[in-house]
């Protein structure tokens, strides 16, 4: 009887049921509230239909997927690939960062969403402007992040390799990188979500493919249920890649504070 | 702030008769301004003295009285403004293989467990991994940190810590080993026993040690000489030759002879401030 209530318990405290338990919730709110007020299924669909959608469309909404998770990863790879480098450069250099942070800053208040029809002008309909609104997107978190990973490190430690005679490059290699990578990390994390943004964004504006053009085309139609299914799928891509590149933290600095094992038992 | 300012002859100098060692570091005529948005801000007014082989100098004074900046002059960190150190007869002017250094924080990598942590200047200058590897962790032992080789920084206490950049400073051999509060930032209790800790290493070392602290009953402990600063700018308000024992227990510092040259010391410091004020 007691190790059943503690088997139970187990599980219910296990850390990936939570969200779970929370996502029951919302959905029963969602459902209640349809109830309670009356919301006509063309303004909110009901969750039991989005279920069915979700079931029926399955095949078609997991073909869609795949080119927008192709366009998400590579342009999250380009963030990375251009983004990390400049922050490099960014907090190594002053001269540098006179030059290209202040500008960097100001094209990031140009809204994405508006030159993203350019990039159809200019690359057509293909893989290419998706990507590229994803890298768009993605970009500016990773160099953010990055450069204040890599400006973090106590003058104190940096005086402390300078005394043991350490060249430029090895206080790079053994301090400066491995102390920026958490900061990398969180960069990378924001980084992942909003390409996912970003080749939705480019699949909006040029494409008949990808879970974008789903979306739109089913707003068009007032098909909600498979819009609100599209955007579950979506939803799901976020989650995974986000999951994915968790994992990879975890493995790159063990030794971080956020991944310390009796750290996460005891909280 | 150029070469003529006054120069500072110490007591030991002066009477020359304490010294038979040789002098492995010269400071002579050295000033530190450092150039701020501001203007410049005096940190160091010129100093002389010479600190002899073996011997442990304790630099004691205010907070912010440019303690550190010598100690990073000394280190080749920073250039001097005026005035020039020597390190073996040699011209300091950038980092050099001779110094070891402990900060007040352990500075510890925390990606890098301990050995690895102690190994760093080995990997840094290009050392013979294998043969510097037993020589770490003879320092390991030494210090009673075996058993935690392979532990992360964040696994230790902040003595233990402490203790493991002490083995870093010490792992490739310097001549010299500058502290810089060191266990400013440890419980009397883990200071203590660091402080016991380090007058064995010293003993079994025989390393030149430049250690910096604000602590009176500190410095007296450790010293053999100690150079009392005034406040900024510094500048050397006495220079005290220790008339303790090599041989220290800790309640040596209940004996006359210890609360004498405390009270010296203090006085000292006392001078520098009347001078400011």
């Amino acid at each position: 009887m007691t190790e059943r209530t503690a088997a139970a318990l187990r599980v219910v405290n296990a850390p990936w049921l939570r969200p779970l338990i929370f996502l029951l919730l919302i959905v029963v709110m969602w459902d209640l509230t349809i109830r309670i007020f009356k919301i006509p299924p063309y303004q909110i669909p009901a969750p039991k239909d989005v279920v069915i959608t979700l079931w029926q469309e399955g095949p078609m909404l997991l073909r869609e997927a795949w080119p927008t998770t192709v366009a998400t990863i590579w342009g999250f790879l380009l963030s990375a690939a251009f983004g990390i480098p400049i922050a490099m450069m960014i907090a190594g250099s002053r001269t540098i960062e006179s030059y290209v942070y202040p500008l960097l800053v100001f094209s990031q208040s140009i809204p994405k969403i508006a030159i993203a029809p350019l990039f159809v002008v200019w690359f057509g309909f293909g893989m290419l402007p998706k990507v590229l609104s994803a890298f768009l997107l993605g970009f500016f978190p990773v160099v953010v992040s990055a450069v204040q990973g890599f400006k973090s490190v106590e003058p104190d430690m940096m005086d402390l390799a300078r005394s043991m005679e350490a060249n430029r490059w090895q206080i790079f290699r053994m301090v400066s990188l491995p102390h920026a990578m958490p900061s990398i990390f969180a960069g990378l994390k924001v980084s992942i979500t909003l390409a996912v943004v970003g080749a939705v964004v480019g699949e909006f504006v040029g494409s008949n493919y990808g879970i974008g053009f789903v979306l739109q085309r089913s707003i068009g139609n007032f098909e909600l249920p498979t819009m609100f299914a599209a955007l579950v799928v979506l939803a799901l891509i976020g989650v995974v890649l986000f999951w994915i590149l968790d994992v990879i933290e975890r493995l790159a600095i063990p030794w971080h504070a956020s991944q310390r094992q009796d750290v996460f038992l005891a909280a | 702030m150029k070469q003529t300012n006054l120069k500072i002859v110490s007591d030991a100098q002066a009477s020359g008769s304490a010294r038979s060692a040789r002098p492995v570091i010269e400071i002579k005529g050295v000033s530190k301004t450092y150039k701020t948005q501001d203007g410049e801000v005096p940190s160091l007014r010129p100093l002389d003295f010479d600190i002899n082989e073996g011997e442990f100098l304790v630099v004691v004074g205010p907070s912010g009285c440019g303690k550190s900046t010598l100690l990073k002059l000394i280190a080749g960190l920073l250039p001097p403004s005026a005035g020039e150190i020597r390190v073996e007869n040699r011209v300091v002017t950038s980092p050099h293989r001779d110094v070891g250094i402990v900060f007040q924080s352990a500075l510890l990598l925390p990606w890098r467990r301990v050995l690895e942590n102690v190994m760093m200047p080995v990997e840094v200058k290009g050392l013979p991994i294998e043969e510097y590897r037993r020589r770490a962790l003879d320092l390991i032992k030494m210090v009673g940190l075996d058993g935690f080789e392979r532990k992360y920084p964040w696994q230790l206490s902040g003595g233990m810590q402490q203790r493991a950049a002490i083995c870093r400073a010490l792992v490739h051999d310097p001549k010299i080993v500058l502290m810089d509060e060191p266990f400013g930032a440890l419980d009397e209790i883990v200071r203590d026993h660091l402080n016991e800790q380090l007058l064995e290493l010293w003993a079994r070392t025989d390393k030149t040690i430049c250690f910096v602290t604000h602590s009176i009953p500190e410095a007296v402990y450790l010293s053999t000489k100690i150079v009392v600063m005034s406040p900024r700018p510094g500048r050397v308000t006495d220079v005290i030759e220790s008339t303790l024992p090599k041989e220290r227990p800790l309640d040596i510092r209940e004996t006359e002879e210890f609360l004498a040259i405390a009270h010296r010391v203090r006085e000292g410091l006392r001078a520098g401030h009347s001078y400011d004020e």
